[in-house]
């Protein structure tokens, strides 16, 4: 699951130009992911802030 | 909400695109998903001052500083100095473009565009396979716009191509991803833009330093996404104020992300023009794009006044907007997109070696290809893959 720390999120909208799933859209500050990501991890790599993480568990 | 053209996003492109259609007649809605446009600002403001004044009137509200040329850094602090007119098209002014944004803005709604903040485009509205619209989150309520041409100026995150069957997905490889600092230092160099190359000072990127006025700098950093992990360019950049800049002041911060693939197969579809970063009409080399994106934000909104007026905005009709730029800036990011591949290749004794060697040059008259030339002249092993670039 890809988890968003909004605390050192930038909103600057890369991931959302690299994400193949567009899974991503950035609502002015506000980072949004829904249930097509496929959890392929390039969003986290290339984040500059490092405000992405995938993790292991799946949402409840 | 019925209109001739509805622009997606009210950046430089988008704002462009819709001033010049309005300007021939068209009936335009200019959306831009942000409260405020031009803010937050993601971009280091750099721009060329003769490329500029071709489109706008320059103004002191939105000119942070004019400067001399590029000063450009090896790894081990040698450097060189192009001039303002050698140095391609992102030295010269650096802008405020929080102010400079909006007024392009302001200009497009002068001429007569509708232009509506906090609307952030859901999805096209489609008839029979062809887009007749827009559906859009005007103020958090649910809007239809109609239109027959949409033109997709939403920037590095856009949507609308994708929308509309365009692969604009960018690779890591195709994406610069950075960070800036607004510093405030004693040891800004006020007359240039400053360029600080290295693998270790900034993978397959740079850093910058573009001054703003007294003591005051844009200071940031672009790597190339496939060299990325997360945090890094923020992480590399609070390394380099450290050691050279360790009394600056940090003023304001952003992140970006810029795109660096050079042409995509396809910027049309159906009733849909991409333009600027939507477009991935960036330069490759720089990670440059306002002059790009102006200039095809003009050529949409040519395109869009000859042809609205005739009812065929197919694929196979814009293909006139395709081929206007694609002769102009694709030609020449096509170009650049090359040597970023090879320049991403270099390491670091290369680089300083290429420096080392400007030593004797006349740089100000020095073109790219002679640069080029010069890198295979002291690499051979560069020059099969330089041999395209030199002819
Ligand atoms: C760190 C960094 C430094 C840079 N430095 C320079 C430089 O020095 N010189 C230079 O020339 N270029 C520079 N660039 C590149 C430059 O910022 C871009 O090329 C330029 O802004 C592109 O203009 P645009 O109009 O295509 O897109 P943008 O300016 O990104 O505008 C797109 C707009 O669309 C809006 N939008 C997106 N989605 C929607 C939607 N669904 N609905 C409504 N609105 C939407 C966005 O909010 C945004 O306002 C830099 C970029 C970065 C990231």
């Amino acid at each position: 699951m890809l988890v968003i720390n909004r605390y050192k999120c930038g909103y600057c909208g890369a991931c959302v130009g690299v994400c193949p799933a567009t899974a991503l859209e950035l609502v002015e500050t506000w980072l949004e992911v829904d249930d097509s990501c496929v959890g392929c991890g390039i969003c986290t790599k290339i984040c500059p802030l490092g405000a992405l993480e995938l993790t292991e568990e799946v949402e409840a | 909400m019925k209109c001739d053209m509805v622009v997606v996003g009210a950046g430089p492109a988008g704002s462009m695109a819709a001033k010049t259609a309005a300007d021939e007649g068209l009936d335009v809605v200019l959306l831009e998903k942000r409260q405020e446009i031009g803010d937050p600002v993601r971009c280091a403001e750099g721009v060329s001052k003769a490329a500029l004044a071709k489109m706008v009137e320059p103004d002191p509200s939105w000119i942070a500083a004019e400067v001399k040329g590029a000063r450009i850094y090896a790894p081990d602090g040698t450097s060189f100095v192009m001039t303002e007119d050698r140095a391609g098209s992102e030295v010269g002014y650096v802008l405020e473009r929080k102010v400079f944004d909006r007024m392009l803005a302001m200009k497009a709604a002068e001429a007569g565009a509708k232009v509506m903040v906090k609307t952030r485009a859901l999805g096209l509205l489609e008839e029979n396979g062809v887009p007749t619209g827009i559906t859009a989150l005007h103020i958090g309520e649910k809007m239809e716009i109609e239109a027959p041409l949409i033109i997709g100026a939403d920037g590095v995150e856009s949507k609308v191509g994708r929308w509309a069957g365009i692969d604009t997905v960018l690779k890591p490889q195709d994406i610069e991803v950075g960070a800036q600092f607004l510093v405030q230092d004693v040891k800004i160099d006020g007359e240039y833009c400053e360029f600080f190359l290295g693998n270790e000072i900034a993978p397959g990127g740079y850093i910058w330093a573009f001054p703003k006025g007294k003591n005051l700098a844009n200071l940031g950093i672009g790597i190339q996404g496939s060299r990325s992990d997360p945090g890094m360019a923020l992480r590399l950049l609070q390394r380099f104020l450290k050691e050279h800049m360790p009394q600056a002041k940090i003023l304001e911060m952003m992140a970006g992300g810029v795109p660096v693939s050079g042409p995509i197969e396809s910027t049309t579809s159906d009733g849909v023009m991409l333009v600027g970063d939507a477009a991935r009409q960036s330069d490759p080399i720089t990670g440059g794009g306002i002059i790009n994106a102006m200039r095809t934000g003009v050529m949409a909104g040519e395109v869009a006044a000859e042809l609205v007026p005739q009812g065929d905005l197919s694929r196979e009709a814009l293909k006139i907007y395709e081929d206007r730029w694609r002769d102009t800036i694709g030609k020449r990011i096509g170009r650049n997109y090359s040597v970023k591949e090879l320049f991403v290749t270099l390491t670091d004794s290369d680089l300083n070696g290429l420096v080392h060697s400007l030593g004797g040059e006349d740089v100000a008259n020095l073109e790219l290809k002679n640069l080029l030339k010069l890198l295979a002249k002291q690499n051979p092993r560069l020059l099969w893959k330089l041999r395209h670039l030199i002819r």
